[in-house]
């Protein structure tokens, strides 16, 4: 089964990201790639660079970013595991390494079940 | 020191059993490939991390994941090492050693990855790999072996997706490490002049768990996704271990791009859907870019001179109908071709009733009917309900309606998949 996980800033600590963390996150993608269950990922640009399309009242309208709310989204990744823990053990090893290596920095990664064929009682 | 009882660490929330479980399956092959280079034995070192996984269940729940988890799980595989051997009285000298480690571990209270194992974790999973499918192990017994130790399955997981009692699983496995023993096969990496034999070997097991998983040959279940999966993921697994051989790579793409096409070989009534009758936008387009990414791989390799085998031809043929946006848009000039190729490379009944499905498509069904002659004699053949139903599909469309019905129906007669024959018999019904 697959898991998309989406990762949200809410408090940045002024300045660029240290760059253990950077080298420690390529470590533990390496790692998930090793185990052949990280199909895909990738950062996602500020807000700056993208745009919101809301449909309210009857209108559809665009809206370029940057948007003013202090979350940021940071980055995406999807999974292939056995279960919903197994993709939860691999986002809080993604978390642990900006505890320990990025102080102040506070953030949550949101972990969701991609529908499957094992939603639609097909097999078996 | 209990490390895991430190404050900060505790996370009582997420330390159920499938909390557990999950850390388990994340490092069960490199617990136990470190183990069996410390005790040489394949067979100790999965009863050893077996250990470590029941204390871990025991002792998490209520403390806690330790913050290093991998080495919480080793060390403590280790000290039941120490004392099996004790118990034994025969202190092995290997795990003497082991045992001097932990001592001097447990003094430093070192909470980073154990280094001794990291340096030579991706050599020892590897060498797990070649163990588990060794060739003096029967089929059935690499494939449980290679779910349990590479995959981290347990045995009750094993039996349910191979559709066999538990005790059937279990014991596939106490036999597997029985021969490793009795045969003392080393714990080791194949020869550089073994090393494509034996890669093949591999290969062959981790497509027959796919295979079990994509078209299960009896029984109700059409697929059976998860195992399709662990397939997949073990071949992942394997390709970052050997990364410059083509073939390997040419497997992975073949596994990817056929799992692509899982959700949509199965109609709204859980009846199977062939092929060219797929509703293509059904098909995982993350899986099949996956497999086109491997794909390319593999053929970069091959260009550079690894040589190319029988699963990177059929990841080729594999590549071409995930290209076809619609079934009419299909190549099959050059899946013919590859058929052609791999005929030459690995002259075997089956893929030339495969070549005639496609060279009826390339050159018409007459042209096709001529290749399916040509083997169908072939005692591998025998009672193998393809052959009917590809002779069935090329009758049916060179328009020779009553011996395709007669060719369906003896399909439908000949599977043993109650899917295929529901889709036979609908077929024979409706031929004009």
């Amino acid at each position: 089964m697959r898991y998309f996980s989406l990762l949200t800033a809410t408090n940045t600590p002024d300045g660029p990201p240290p760059g253990a963390l950077m080298a420690a996150i390529a470590a533990l993608g390496e790692d998930a790639n090793s185990a052949g269950v990280l199909l895909d990922t990738a950062g996602l640009a500020p807000s700056a660079k993208g745009a919101r399309i809301e449909l309210s009242g009857g209108t559809i309208g665009v809206i370029d970013g940057p948007f003013t709310e202090a979350k940021e989204l940071i980055s995406y990744a999807i999974y292939q595991v056995a279960s919903k823990e197994e993709a939860v053990e691999w986002a809080t090893r993604f978390m642990d390494l900006h505890l320990r290596h990025w102080p102040g920095w506070e953030g949550n990664t949101v972990v969701l079940k991609v529908f499957g064929p094992e939603d639609f009682g097909q097999q078996n | 020191m209990a490390l895991w009882l430190s404050d900060d660490v505790i996370d009582a929330p997420r330390t159920t059993r499938a909390a557990v479980e999950a850390v388990w399956r994340i490092e069960a092959a490199r617990l136990v490939a470190g183990l069996a280079r410390i005790t040489g034995d394949v067979g100790t070192a999965e009863e050893l991390a077996q250990d470590a996984l029941v204390a871990a269940l025991e002792q998490w729940p209520t403390r806690g994941v330790p913050p290093n988890p991998a080495g919480w799980l080793m060390t403590t595989a280790k000290n039941r090492g120490v004392d099996l051997a004790r118990r034994r009285h025969t202190l092995h000298r290997k795990l003497g050693a082991v045992y001097r480690d932990i001592e001097v571990r447990q003094d430093t209270a070192d909470t980073d990855r154990d280094d001794t194992i990291d340096d030579h974790i991706g050599d020892d999973v590897l060498r797990l790999i070649f163990t588990a499918c060794h060739p003096a192990l029967s089929m059935e017994s690499r494939v449980a072996l290679t779910l349990r130790c590479v995959g981290g399955l347990a045995s009750d997981e094993i039996a349910r997706a191979f559709l066999v009692p538990e005790a059937t699983a279990a014991q596939r496995i106490v036999r597997a490490k029985k021969t490793l023993r009795d045969k003392e096969i080393a714990f080791e990496l194949p020869t550089p002049d073994q090393a494509r034999e034996r890669l093949a070997t591999v290969l062959e097991v981790l497509y027959l768990i796919f295979n079990e998983g994509y078209a299960a040959t009896s029984g109700p279940a059409w697929t059976r996704p998860e195992l399709c999966e662990e397939a997949l993921r073990l071949a992942r697994v394997l390709a970052n271990l050997v990364p410059d051989v083509a073939e390997v790579h040419g497997f992975v793409a073949l596994v990817e791009l056929q799992a692509s096409r899982i959700a949509a070989r199965t109609g709204p009534d859980g009846e199977p859907v062939l092929l060219a009758d797929q509703d293509r936008g059904r098909w995982d387009r993350l899986l099949i870019r996956r497999g086109m990414d491997a794909l390319q791989r593999a053929e970069r390799l091959a260009g550079n001179g690894s040589p190319v085998g029988p699963y990177l031809l059929q990841a080729g043929i594999a590549g071409c109908h995930a290209r076809a946006v619609r079934a009419r848009d299909t190549d099959w000039v050059t899946i013919a071709g590859l058929y052609g190729v791999l005929r030459e490379l690995w002259p075997n009944p089956v893929v030339e009733l495969n070549r005639a499905v496609a060279v009826g498509m390339a050159q018409g069904p007459d042209a096709g009917l001529a290749v399916l002659d040509a083997v169908a004699g072939d005692p591998v053949l025998r009672g193998y309900a393809h052959l009917p139903a590809v002779r069935a599909e090329l009758l049916t469309r060179a328009g020779r309606g009553v011996e395709a019905r007669e060719q369906w129906c003896k399909a439908a007669e000949l599977t043993r998949n109650e899917g295929e024959r529901w889709v036979f018999s609908r077929r024979a019904g409706q031929v004009s």
